[in-house]
């Protein structure tokens, strides 16, 4: 049985959880008060997932930027295939936000998404 | 030029101030922006962790702030941006600036005060050394990286673990650089531990607690940085110095409320915040001026400021149906 | 190509000599290491205007530094730069000390200086209500002053330069050959030939003048560290507060500066590093614990930035101002440590009479002595500020929010004679970057509109020239 102390990252409350757990089966979880957060534990020993934020350049906007996220979480492993991939990445004007900019991010099977409007 | 209420900031608490106040029924609004659009620094802020409390999901920076200026332009509530307020008298007269109409007075019967923070300066810290280029505070940084695209540095110490230092750590390692450890002279980080985790921890970035920079190195650029072990009254502990090699300094220790158009408005001022003093309804020692968000004490969270300043909104419109009579 | 004179060194006293040199019909050349002027130790000083009862009687420093004090206000309208006639206060804080204060009446009596008078404590609290406890007396100069270093520095460079006077930068002296009719002075950029060669090389100026003569010469770098306070601590003194002076100088002073600010300082330490400008723990600690001496509960919680000079001084405890004995038409103008500031008007006038005389030159009829400086709309009424507006509308964007400074003023700055290259520049030419944020706010937004007047990419935009690059690449290059 392996023993953690994983810091939720799901809101700025930050709960320490403590969670005992044998492969990717969790025995016994304490120090969470929300579901976020025992959903997050479960992820964390089994698969952690992040969401990656950057910019990515736009032709003939406003600002010479646009910012990005990843429309859901991506496997931690992967954020910097992931940022590789939008080394490439340029978008024109205008952009709406919650555009798609980069569909499948290396592989993630998740789109990149712009956050901001950029007329 | 007459206006029933004048909202100093285009920010978050400006913005959720006006909505506020037009919700209460005020018509005659004007947000006054310095910057080329709305939204403040939120938009320098791309990564996530805003809106949990006001949209009950978790947005970036910037989608946070376009959700509120839609708001905004939605109930066409006046706004000027790439405009200075310069001046605002204790009778309430804002003198602000802008290219299309020059110098202009206007005579407020309210003034919400919502020009935010700023980060506190180098020198505010005295760390001895050089004056190389390379030294910025992590909010110029996150203008740079986060709007600009430039790279500030590529081997990087951080002073200080406040949030926006935390966060440009992961946003600067993002991009291609080498974080090689954050700083903090407190036994205890200022920031959120989620950050810690998720900024910090997943990178393998150090953070140093009860340490601090002493000294700073490189002629032209930052050549390096010396760090060292501080005692329980933060003074740096002489033998336990270790040199790091980077090309980049950022300071993130800690945000001041930015006051300077309050004193001119002769507000009294709250030594511990940094804020002016307010009553209840936020109304500062200056009769009809009000005070919300990072202008007022520095929150941690956004959520907190737009909150403040929808109660703030409320009390200037209920202030000035109550001085018209009705 | 050849040159009447070069002077090495666009510092105070450089820039001085070339502004009146430029009153006569000559070529005149003057080569910077340094990517501008004022780079030196006239960037790191206390912009003090003293009175000039501190030099002893008849030593050049006496003389210049009364006569620098006595040109100052007439200078600082001809040429736009600040200067503020405050007055200085020199504390005695001991009963058994008031010896010393008469003999600096004396001194100053002695040496010409106007309006000296010995103040007991009662008048001493009415000028200023902040000084410590421990005064007992003061001698009050009603003559002392405080000027902006860089804007008196750039003043005097840019209305030599309107008069003719060509300035070169990045050009370090390394060899000097006498030739046919003069001196040839190789840079690392080329060589440049004049009849007579002015050595005002600041820290610099003993390896200038061993380059020539064989009777070597040493400046010691005598490091003095500052603290800088905010605006809203700029009015704690009015007058500029000495302590006695002891062998090591003028001790720690107290002063607000020409902006408003208020400055403490300087250290004094005997250093043999050229550019050794860093601040030190014990050097800063140093001066916590004698501001205490001069005023009661100074406000250092409000600090905006702290910093080093380094005073030139030579061996000779003396200003040197003379033609070098085994290198005629060579001319040392080194030493100048405290009170250079103030005699660089003087310095100049005595100089470029000393250059005249050895070239024979005439006058140039058509020099004129009037600079104006960068236009600051915050000293405008709002009904001018307005007008300004709508002629200039770069005039109504703020780029320095803690100076208020616009983008017209930047864009002045950049484009106009001896142009600013770098953010230091720009700083010390309007002050953007010089506030309570030191530049955290402006500095993206000057580094774009210095790409956009130089021409230059974000990558090549510098702090202070040569390799102080502010950007290290794009994001996204090395992931």
């Amino acid at each position: 049985m392996d023993e953690r102390v994983i810091v939720c990252i799901g809101c700025p409350k930050g709960c320490e959880i403590h969670v005992k757990y044998e492969g990717h089966e969790v025995i016994e979880m304490t120090g969470n008060t929300c579901k976020r957060g025992e959903d997050y534990v479960r992820n964390e020993i089994t698969y952690p997932l992040r969401m990656v934020t950057s910019i990515v350049p736009v032709e003939g906007g406003e600002f010479a930027t646009v910012p990005v996220k990843t429309k859901s979480d991506i496997p931690k492993e992967k954020i910097f295939d992931v940022m590789r991939e939008l080394t490439h990445v340029r978008v024109k004007a205008p952009v709406n936000m919650g555009d798609v900019v980069l569909k499948d991010a290396a592989g993630t099977g998740i789109d990149i998404i712009a956050t901001r409007s950029v007329k | 030029m007459h206006c029933d209420l004048v909202i100093i900031g285009g920010g978050p608490a400006g913005l959720a101030a006006a909505l506020s106040a037009r919700e209460n029924g005020i018509e005659d609004i004007l947000i006054l922006e310095r910057d080329h659009y709305l939204g403040g620094i939120l938009n320098q802020c791309v990564h996530t962790g805003f809106g949990l409390h006001t949209f009950k999901e978790e947005l970036t920076g910037p989608e946070y702030a376009e959700r509120y200026v839609n708001m905004v332009l939605d109930k066409k509530i006046p706004y000027k941006v790439d405009t200075m307020v310069t001046d605002i008298a204790p009778d309430r007269t804002v003198t602000a600036m802008n290219k299309d109409d020059g110098v202009m007075k206007i005579e407020a019967s309210a003034v919400i005060l919502a020009m935010g923070c700023r980060e506190r300066p180098r020198g505010a810290m005295n760390i001895p050394g050089k004056r190389p280029a390379g030294i910025y505070t992590a909010g110029t940084a996150q203008r740079l990286v986060n709007i600009e695209g430039y790279m500030p540095g590529k081997e990087v110490v951080i002073l200080g673990s406040g949030d926006i230092g935390l966060i440009m750590a992961r946003r600067m390692t993002l991009e291609g650089a080498h974080v090689k450890a954050v700083v903090e002279i407190k036994p205890k980080s200022g920031g959120l531990v989620r950050n810690i985790e998720q900024c910090l921890n997943d990178f393998n970035i150090p953070l140093l607690l009860s340490h601090t920079v002493t000294k700073v190195e490189g002629d032209n650029r930052v050549t390096g940085v010396v760090v060292s072990k501080v005692d329980e009254n933060m003074k740096p502990i002489p033998g336990t110095e270790v040199h790091y090699d980077c090309d980049t300094l950022l300071l993130s220790c800690g945000l001041i409320p930015e006051n300077e158009l309050t004193r001119g408005a002769n507000a009294t001022m709250d030594p511990k915040t940094g804020g002016p003093v307010a009553n209840d309804h936020l109304m500062t020692s200056v009769d009809g001026i009000f005070a919300c968000g990072n202008v007022y004490h520095v929150h941690d969270l956004v959520d907190h400021v737009s909150e403040e300043a929808v109660k703030a909104g409320a009390f200037a419109a209920e202030y000035i149906k109550e001085k018209r009579g009705n | 190509m050849k040159n009447d004179v070069i002077i090495i060194g666009a510092g105070v006293t450089g820039s001085a000599i070339a502004r009146y040199l430029a009153r006569y019909d000559i070529k005149v050349l003057v080569l910077e290491r340094n990517e501008d002027v004022c780079t030196g130790t006239s960037k790191a000083n206390s912009g003090i205007c003293h009175a000039g009862f501190d030099a002893k009687e008849g030593s050049l420093k006496a003389k210049l530094n009364v006569q620098g004090n006595k040109m100052m206000e007439a200078l600082s309208k001809e040429l736009d730069f600040p200067f503020v006639n405050n007055g200085s206060l020199v504390l005695c804080e001991k009963e058994e000390d008031r010896p010393k204060l008469e003999e600096l009446l004396n001194r100053g009596k002695a040496n010409g200086v106007e309006g000296l008078s010995i103040i007991d404590r009662k008048e001493l609290e009415a000028l200023e209500p902040n000084i410590t406890e421990h005064a007992v007396a003061a001698l009050y100069a009603k003559t002392g002053g405080i000027v902006d270093p860089f804007m008196l520095t750039i003043a005097l460079a840019e209305n030599a330069a309107d008069n003719g006077v060509t300035f070169k930068f990045n050009e370090e002296v390394k060899e000097i050959k006498k030739v046919d009719g003069g001196y040839a002075v190789v840079t690392n950029n080329g060589t440049y030939e004049a009849t007579v060669v002015v050595n005002a090389a600041g820290v610099y100026a003993d390896v200038i003048h061993n380059m020539v003569s064989n009777d070597k010469m040493h400046i010691v770098e005598r490091k003095g560290e500052y603290f800088l306070l905010d605006k809203s601590a700029g009015s704690y003194v009015k007058s500029t507060i000495f302590a006695l002076p002891t062998a090591y100088g003028k001790g720690i002073l107290v002063s607000p500066t020409t902006h408003g600010n208020l400055i403490v300082g300087p250290t004094a330490s005997d250093i043999e590093e050229k550019d050794n400008t860093e601040t030190t723990a014990e050097g800063l600690q140093e001066i916590r614990n004698m501001v205490d001496k001069r005023v009661v509960n100074c406000p250092l919680n409000q600090v905006i930035t702290s910093f080093t000079g380094l005073r030139a001084h030579a061996d000779r405890g003396d200003f040197i101002i003379e033609e070098v004995k085994d290198a005629p038409n060579f001319i040392d103008v080194a030493g100048i440590e405290s009170p250079g500031l103030t005699s660089a008007p003087a310095i100049g006038v005595m100089v470029s009479d000393m250059v005249r005389d050895i070239l024979k030159a005439a006058e140039n009829k058509s020099f004129n002595p009037k600079r104006v400086g960068i236009l600051h709309p915050f000293t405008m009424s709002d009904e001018e500020r307005d007008k300004l507006i709508k002629e200039k509308p770069s005039y109504s964007s703020i780029v320095c929010r803690c100076e208020m400074i616009t983008e017209g003023e930047i864009i002045d700055a950049l484009t106009r004679t001896l142009p600013a290259h770098s953010l230091d520049g720009v700083k010390r030419r309007v002050r953007a970057g010089m506030g309570r944020c030191q530049a955290g706010f402006c500095s993206p937004r000057v580094m774009e509109l210095i790409c956009k007047y130089t021409g230059c990419a974000m990558e090549d935009v510098t702090k202070f020239g040569g390799e102080s690059k502010q950007i290290l690449g794009k994001i996204k290059e090395s992931i």
